[in-house]
């Protein structure tokens, strides 16, 4: 039998075409998706208000010690950042050890800022997104990072094989390397309190309720009444991530 | 066809069964496409069941509530009825059993969190009673003089 080049390349794309056809893979069209999507009566979101935060950082170290974050490593799930901006424009802005251990010192990184060159100066805590487009997500090479059905991305610790592409690809930076199980680490939104009706231990640890988790998808939640009634923004909307941790009292100095 | 363009693909196509068959068998069963659809939902499912089982630690203060209510009630007469109690004490996780006793931190860091004086406007921070670390009874620790339970209730 004689084969042409002609044939050859037929064979080769046919061959391709069959190899790339997915095995297990069920495809769902879009519509299939939203029903599945909309089987769930729960969508998990966060609410922050800069103005009730002062800076004690019990949330970091509550979250560090329930989520057995390595205590005196320095990478941590949730942090806090503290913004002092001049009278003459400049920002200063510093969160030593993420706030583990609060802010006690007037100084920032080293500097001190007298009280009459203020001019405003207030705290951010951060945590991941939970993003309804979440690109950390979508960069997994072997599926072990994922959203759940009520909207939580979570890690599989046993499926990860540690490359770091999704650490690369947050663009919130939340995402870390744990020292320990050296897999991908992110905050989980304390899914094992979440679920049992209980609220996150950063939450549970803020004392003055600058911290607050709640059902988006319950218009009666007085989280999402919030959310849905005032003004509120979320961090680097322009990426298209879609956050689904709310800021009351964001400023343009925060990034 | 001759044999050397056959022998070559049997070998891609006995490499490509192989991998198929190794991955058979690697690939957890209940690997699959979860409620978020193929790009973000992709999983393990028994994953979010483990996360689910994690250990809970912190119980907040109605935990307490039946062993230490002198306690609870004297912080929730004060201004301090905001903080939690295992925000300065630790994690209950099973206490008493486990672990028998909680951390008492007398640090003065503790206290500093909230009262070091930052004079920050548009945050409540400006408005907590502040000392100045550097000068407000320096050698000692606060609880010496304050009672953490009860601040404010006279020195
Ligand atoms: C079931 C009863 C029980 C509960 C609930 C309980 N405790 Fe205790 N706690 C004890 C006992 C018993 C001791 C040991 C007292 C001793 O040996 O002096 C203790 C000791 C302590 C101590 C150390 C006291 C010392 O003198 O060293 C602290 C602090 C403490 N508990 C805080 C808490 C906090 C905070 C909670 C709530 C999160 C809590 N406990 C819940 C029974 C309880
Ligand atoms: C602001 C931090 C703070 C909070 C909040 C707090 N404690 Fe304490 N607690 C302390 C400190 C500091 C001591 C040590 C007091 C001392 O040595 O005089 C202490 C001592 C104790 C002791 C043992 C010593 C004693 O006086 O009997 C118990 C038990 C205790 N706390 C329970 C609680 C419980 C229960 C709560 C929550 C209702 C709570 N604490 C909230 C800081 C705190
Ligand atoms: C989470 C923040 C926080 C921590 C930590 C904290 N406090 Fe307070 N404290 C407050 C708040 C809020 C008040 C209410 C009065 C105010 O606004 O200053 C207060 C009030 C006080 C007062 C009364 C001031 C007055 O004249 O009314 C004293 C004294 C005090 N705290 C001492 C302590 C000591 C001692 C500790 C450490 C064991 C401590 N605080 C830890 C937040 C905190
Ligand atoms: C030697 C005892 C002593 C020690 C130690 C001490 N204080 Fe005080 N503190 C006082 C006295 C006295 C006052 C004034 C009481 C008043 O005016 O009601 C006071 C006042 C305060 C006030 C209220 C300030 C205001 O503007 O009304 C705060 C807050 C406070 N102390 C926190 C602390 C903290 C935090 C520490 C530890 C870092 C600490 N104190 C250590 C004795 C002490």
């Amino acid at each position: 039998m004689k084969i042409t080049r002609r044939d050859l390349l037929k064979m080769g794309i046919k061959a391709a075409a069959v190899a790339s056809m997915p095995l297990t893979i069920e495809i769902l069209t879009p519509e299939q998706v939203k029903a599945e999507i909309e089987k769930s009566d729960v969508r998990w979101g966060f609410l922050v208000d800069t103005y009730k935060c002062v800076g004690c950082g019990f949330c970091v170290k509550a979250c560090k010690k329930e989520n057995e974050v390595p205590y005196d490593a320095p990478v941590t799930r949730t942090w806090v950042e503290r913004y002092v901006i001049t009278k003459d424009g400049r920002v200063l802005a510093d969160s030593p050890n993420g706030a583990r251990d609060g802010f006690n010192d007037n100084r920032i990184r080293g500097e001190e800022v007298p009280e009459n060159e203020i001019s405003k100066a207030f705290f951010v805590p951060k945590l991941c997104n939970h993003c309804e487009n979440p690109p950390c997500v979508q960069v997994c090479p072997v599926g072990a990072t994922y959203s759940t059905a009520d909207g939580v991305v979570l890690v599989d610790r046993s499926w990860c094989i540690g490359c770091g592409y999704c650490i690369m690809a947050c663009p919130y930076g939340v995402r870390f390397f744990h020292p320990e199980h050296k897999v991908a680490e992110k905050c989980t939104f304390c899914y094992h309190r979440i679920v049992k009706g209980m609220k996150t231990a950063c939450v549970q640890a803020c004392p003055f309720g600058a911290r607050q988790i709640g059902n988006l998808k319950d218009p009666n939640d007085p989280i999402t009444k919030i959310i849905t009634t005032q003004r509120v923004g979320v961090l680097r909307d322009e990426y298209g991530t879609k956050p689904q941790v709310y800021y009351l009292g964001l400023d343009d100095n925060v990034k | 066809m001759k044999n050397h363009v056959w022998r070559p693909l049997y070998v891609v196509l006995a490499v490509v069964a192989l991998i198929l068959v190794a991955r058979y068998l690697y690939v957890p069963k209940d690997f699959g496409i979860g409620e978020r659809g193929f790009m973000y939902g992709y999983h393990r499912m028994s994953n979010e069941t483990e996360w689910k089982e994690y250990k809970v630690k912190y119980q907040s203060h109605e935990y307490c509530n039946d062993c230490h209510p002198d306690k609870i009630e004297s912080i929730l007469r004060s201004t301090h009825k905001v903080i939690e109690c295992e925000n300065c004490h630790g994690p209950a996780v099973d206490h008493p059993e486990d672990p028998p006793k909680l951390d008492i931190d007398r640090s003065r860091a503790q206290c500093l969190r909230c009262h070091a004086r930052l004079p920050y406007p548009t945050s409540s921070r400006g408005r907590i009673k502040g000392i100045e670390p550097d000068e407000h009874n320096v050698e000692m620790e606060c609880a010496d003089c304050h009672n953490p339970h009860s601040p404010g209730m006279g020195v």
